[in-house]
């Protein structure tokens, strides 16, 4: 077998390399070409294949993306923009908070546990990547049919995964979601989010800069992890002897991670690190080609100096490898060795594979031999961008017209009750402790809130008690019945799940699930979503910081539900401040904020009572959802509310159930005058929170919402041990109870 | 004057920090300790707190049980230093002998985390004395491999000497024999237990209750009074 | 080099859920007439030079002291082959 080195690229310009097997498309391999001058190696091959892939490359999500930017809100707390690993907010006191969430959906479905697993790591090393401790993690699900078998494999799955890696890792879970519908059947959403702190003088970037300054692999050995890509190039093109699949699954390994974290923390604290990138898909050519381009040389790495795990491993696989649990370093010459002891402290294999120059060209050599010699921006910023064509689908307005207001509502006080019964066991609005019960929110010891709380809240100053809160949402729902709006409605509810909590909403970050970009009716719903995430985000002031695209979400012919998650960070000046969901004061009042109209579009009950899908989603305000974010916040700061809980999927009588239950007390409730039982129990109209208010306090709150317009009416009062509807029913609270809290046990358990 | 604390780390161990805040909130200096260093830096007492140590590979506590810094702690708990277990601590303690049993799976074989009511059945050990007998405390737990077993002959013994320190109330979470959560060796100075004490002594985070902070200022109450 | 395989078993007093898991999923996925299981764990040992008596003593050592947990597991040493 010959070395395919770029001097015998540029002798046999004839030879037939498989880009097509590679996934790159006729113009994109005729563009590699033209770049260099000559026919690509086959490592080029691989590094170009794998950077210009829809992953790493956004190519058909780019040109939309860039409303995140064009519209982002002035905004004096973004310390750090898209393009980053993660994008990082000041939240006062000297400390910046660095979040992202991520999509490893593809993964999950084929080994569950491991592609979960693996989605935490990755979302962990972002994090340290930017210089912070990861303090907590959240996972925003989205599963097939609850009843379905196959969802008895990957969910039970999925969650041991989530649960096997953060927890091994020390990170509390503190929030997410979990959704079930039939359209996730075949493409579970495995999103996973993290958070980290860090004082604003520690902010890392991944690039390398300064010749002579030294690159260092460290973490895991590379093994033959995720490169099936490379070994048809090294199988079918070079060498047919060869077993010609790598596993395509990845195995997580938490403890190396954990000592990562620990070793990369140690050696940001001495001030050892110029540039830092970890290593997630597209390995070290990721890894290689964006630390150079975003630097101010060039970088030579010598790949035989790479510890392997398996050394029948070929150059083109070594840098396509995703083995787990790996980071790359650019260490200044004098501090080399301070590194390395740092990493043999914590037992961490790290090597030196090559240092940054004062060209600007990446050279990678093999057994001497110069194998790659590329302009790194080519590879890592200038791939193809698509405009991929779009339309609105043919079937949108039929879908719209099939108004769920119509459908059958209940007859009498009896179905009712029944229907709220059947709406809080139902598998979407169902406890979901059997799946947060797997997951460690305790530990670190800063855990103020965690679900099923509407955010997470971490303490992150112990003295002044500085706290961040983080909530994701996205109802696939709602943006199927009108993209724009479902990713707005997205955004509110997450902005008020984060208000509820006392915290007021800095920040966005979003994982944007979508089906093939190749149809146009996707392309429509894509476009779309953004679009509204963008305004929306415009309009509440929270900019965009980062996120991440996840498309080809599909079946065959049928995509999932256009699911755009959004996780919103919020600041809390003191976490003793914080307002908990749970009614727990016999006699306090409750009061619904906002306004209650007719809106039973893709609305929790329309799917559960009837099964159905139609009209138009609940419309959004974003005005009022600022003003109700303030007036929540507000309470909170002065004391004026004990609990909060907002209003979304499943209506008023989810929300007053669930904090009902969370306290342990019942609640006597009266429908308003001008609202029939049914709406004021189940409308899904955005822009409100449920409030419980100590009788001390009602004037005051009432006056403050009355003086700054947000409608507010008093609906009953905390008492007793069931919730109960003034002449219409009665439930008791362990009636609630078994209902609500069997329903995944007996799924899953 | 105060009791300084030793807080092991172990590569893998996630509750050090915590422990260490726990020390600190009872008012005792805390001192962390490195599991390569054989040097206990003059504590007091030591704890060794939860997480994954070595990831729990092989089984958990197993390859820990084997570090300089046990060969110190084995040998002053031996003369008599208390030493606390929690979580994966308890089963380093029972992997080095110092206390019986061992931990299996939990029979779920899910990992599973809760607040827990547990009754302190022996308040006279050097880190229950700030207790009573037949207390119920609450504080979390989370583990999944928390389900304690010894055979019939120990486990009769632990109870007639009153051994066992703490047991589960309302539901035994991993299938624990005789409902025990931790137990003391005979001196009383060797405390383990799977729940987590340090994770409830604050009353803004964790559990929101600081059932747990009596472990800490036991041991802080008998140091400075000895 | 010969390889040596140290089998360890949970002893067969304890209770083994994992083995039981195993067990109960057996009839669902169709293969029947399984009365037990029990899931233990295999070490492969590959020893540098001769494996007589005294390699085989410190292997045994080896065992009972770390690779196997005597309060609950029992262990087995084999001499697999020699090449």
């Amino acid at each position: 077998m010959t070395l395919d080195t770029v001097k015998h690229a540029a002798e046999t310009p004839d030879v037939k390399l498989p880009w097509a097997e590679l996934g790159l498309k006729e113009d994109e391999y005729e563009r590699v070409r033209e770049i260099l001058g000559r026919r690509p190696t086959g490592a080029e091959l691989a590094m170009y294949s794998v950077m210009w892939s829809e992953h790493c490359s956004y190519k058909s999500s780019k040109v939309h993306l860039r409303q995140f930017g064009e519209k982002a809100p002035a905004n004096d707390a973004m310390l750090v923009g898209i393009g980053e690993n993660a994008g990082v907010v000041d939240v006062g006191q000297g400390y910046a908070v660095t979040f992202k969430v991520e999509s490893h959906n593809h993964p999950s479905y084929v080994e569950p546990y491991q592609g979960a697993a693996t989605g935490v790591g990755g979302i962990v090393r972002d994090i340290i990547a930017m210089g912070a401790r990861p303090v907590a993690v959240v996972d925003p699900l989205r599963m097939g049919d609850a009843q379905h078998p196959d969802t008895k494999r990957v969910l039970p799955g999925v969650v041991a995964g989530i649960g096997g890696y953060g927890n091994c890792l020390g990170l509390p879970n503190i929030g997410g979601e979990l959704v079930f519908d039939a359209c996730y059947q075949g493409n579970p959403l495995v999103n996973a989010g993290a958070i980290g702190v860090m004082r604003h003088e520690d902010i890392h970037l991944a690039k390398a800069s300064g010749p002579g300054n030294k690159v260092i692999l460290y973490g895991a050995r590379t093994g033959g992890d995720g490169i099936g890509g490379a070994s048809i190039l090294a199988s079918e093109t070079f060498d047919d002897s060869k077993p010609s699949k790598r596993p395509a699954v990845q195995v997580g390994d938490p403890f190396q991670e954990k000592l990562l974290i620990e070793c990369t923390l140690e050696a940001f604290a001495e001030k050892l690190v110029v540039g830092i990138q970890d290593l997630g898909a597209a390995g070290l050519s990721c890894a290689t080609s964006e630390l150079a381009s975003n630097g101010s040389g060039g970088m030579r790495v010598e790949l035989d100096d790479v510890p392997l795990r398996d050394s029948t491993l070929t150059p083109e696989e070594i840098l396509m490898s995703e083995s787990q649990e790996r980071m790359c370093a650019v260490v200044e010459p004098d501090k080399v060795a301070r590194f390395l002891e740092i990493c043999d402290k914590w037992d961490v294999i790290a090597t030196v594979v090559g240092e940054v120059t004062d060209g600007d060209r990446l050279e990678i050599f093999w057994h001497g031999e110069k194998i790659v010699d590329v302009d790194p921006r080519t590879v890592a910023h200038d791939g193809p961008v698509y405009e991929r064509p779009y339309a609105r689908p043919s079937w949108q307005d039929a879908l719209q017209a099939d108004d769920a207001n119509k459908l059958a509502r209940p007859a009498n006080a009896d179905e009712l009750r029944e229907q709220v019964l059947k709406l809080v066991a139902a598998p979407n609005q169902a406890a979901k402790s059997w799946v947060t019960d797997q997951y460690d929110r305790f530990v670190q010891g800063n855990t103020v809130l965690a679900q099923p709380e509407d955010s997470g809240m971490i303490r992150i100053n112990e003295e002044t008690g500085l706290g961040v809160a983080i909530a994701t949402d996205g109802n696939g729902r709602f943006a199927k019945l009108d993209p724009y709006k479902g990713a707005q409605l997205a955004l509110a509810e997450s902005y008020r799940n984060v208000a509820a909590s006392g915290a007021k909403p800095l920040a966005v970050s979003d994982c944007l699930n979508f089906g093939s970009p190749e149809d146009p009716d996707v392309m429509w719903q894509f476009a779309e979503a953004i679009r509204g995430l963008a305004d929306g985000c415009l309009e509440l002031g929270t900019p965009v910081t980062g996120g991440n695209v996840s498309l080809y979400n599909q079946t065959g012919e049928a995509a999932i539900h256009p699911t755009p998650v959004v996780a919103v960070l919020g600041v809390i000046d003191d976490v003793a401040r914080r307002t908990p969901m749970a009614f727990k004061e016999e006699g306090q009042l409750l009061y619904l904020l906002g306004e209650t109209r007719e809106e039973f579009g893709g609305s929790a009950w329309s799917q559960v009572i009837h099964g159905h899908l139609g009209g138009l989603p609940p419309e959004v305000d974003l005005a009022r959802e600022r003003l109700l974010g303030e007036i929540l916040i507000s309470a909170s700061r002065d004391g004026m509310i004990d609990a909060a809980h907002d209003l979304s999927d499943g209506g008023l009588v989810q929300a007053v159930a669930e904090s009902c239950l969370r306290g342990g007390r019942g609640a006597r409730l009266v429908v308003p005058d001008g609202l029939d039982a049914f709406t004021f129990l189940f409308s899904e109209s955005a822009g409100r929170a449920v409030v419980s208010v100590p009788r001390s306090e009602e004037l005051r709150f009432t006056d403050m919402c009355g003086a700054r317009g947000l409608p507010v009416t008093r609906i009953g009062v905390v008492d007793g041990d069931a919730v109960d509807v003034q002449g219409e029913f009665t439930l008791p609270l362990s009636e609630l109870r078994e209902a609500h809290e069997a329903t995944l046990p007996g799924l899953f358990a | 004057m105060t009791a300084r604390i030793g807080v092991v780390t172990f590569p893998g161990t996630l509750d050090d920090r915590d422990t260490q805040r726990a020390v600190r909130v009872a008012g005792a200096e805390a001192v962390p300790l490195w599991h390569k260093d054989k040097d206990l830096k003059q504590v007091d007492a030591v704890v060794l707190p939860g997480g994954f140590s070595y990831g729990d590979y092989l089984r958990a506590g197993a390859i820990s049980r084997f570090s300089p810094v046990m060969e110190s702690v084995i040998e002053q708990a031996k003369a008599g230093m208390p030493v606390l277990g929690i979580c994966n601590g308890f089963q380093v303690l029972t992997e080095t002998h110092l206390l019986p049993g061992a931990m299996l799976r939990n029979n779920h074989l899910h990992f599973i985390c809760r607040e827990q009511t547990l009754r302190v059945e022996n308040a006279e050990t050097a880190w229950t004395a700030d207790y009573t007998a037949g207390q119920e405390i609450r504080v979390p737990l989370k583990n999944i491999d928390g389900q304690y077993t010894a055979d019939e002959r120990t486990l009769d013994m632990l109870e007639a000497e009153g051994r066992v320190a703490f047991r589960y109330l309302e539901g035994n979470p991993n299938g624990s024999l005789r409902d025990i959560a931790g137990i003391t060796n005979e001196a009383g100075n060797v405390v383990g237990l799977m729940p987590h004490p340090e994770h409830a002594v604050e009353p803004l985070v964790g559990t929101g209750r600081t059932d747990g902070l009596g472990f800490f200022t036991s041991i802080l109450k008998k140091l400075v009074n000895a | 080099m010969a390889r040596v395989v140290v089998d360890v078993m949970l002893k067969p007093e304890i209770l083994d859920p994992q083995g039981q898991a195993v067990q109960r999923a057996l009839p669902r996925l169709g293969f029947e007439g399984i009365s037990d299981v029990r899931q233990g764990k295999r070490f492969e040992l590959e020893v540098e030079g001769p494996v007589d008596e005294a390699a085989l003593a410190r292997i045994h050592e080896m065992a009972e002291t770390f690779l196997a947990n005597t309060v609950i597991e029992d262990f087995v040493v084999k001499v697999e082959d020699e090449k």
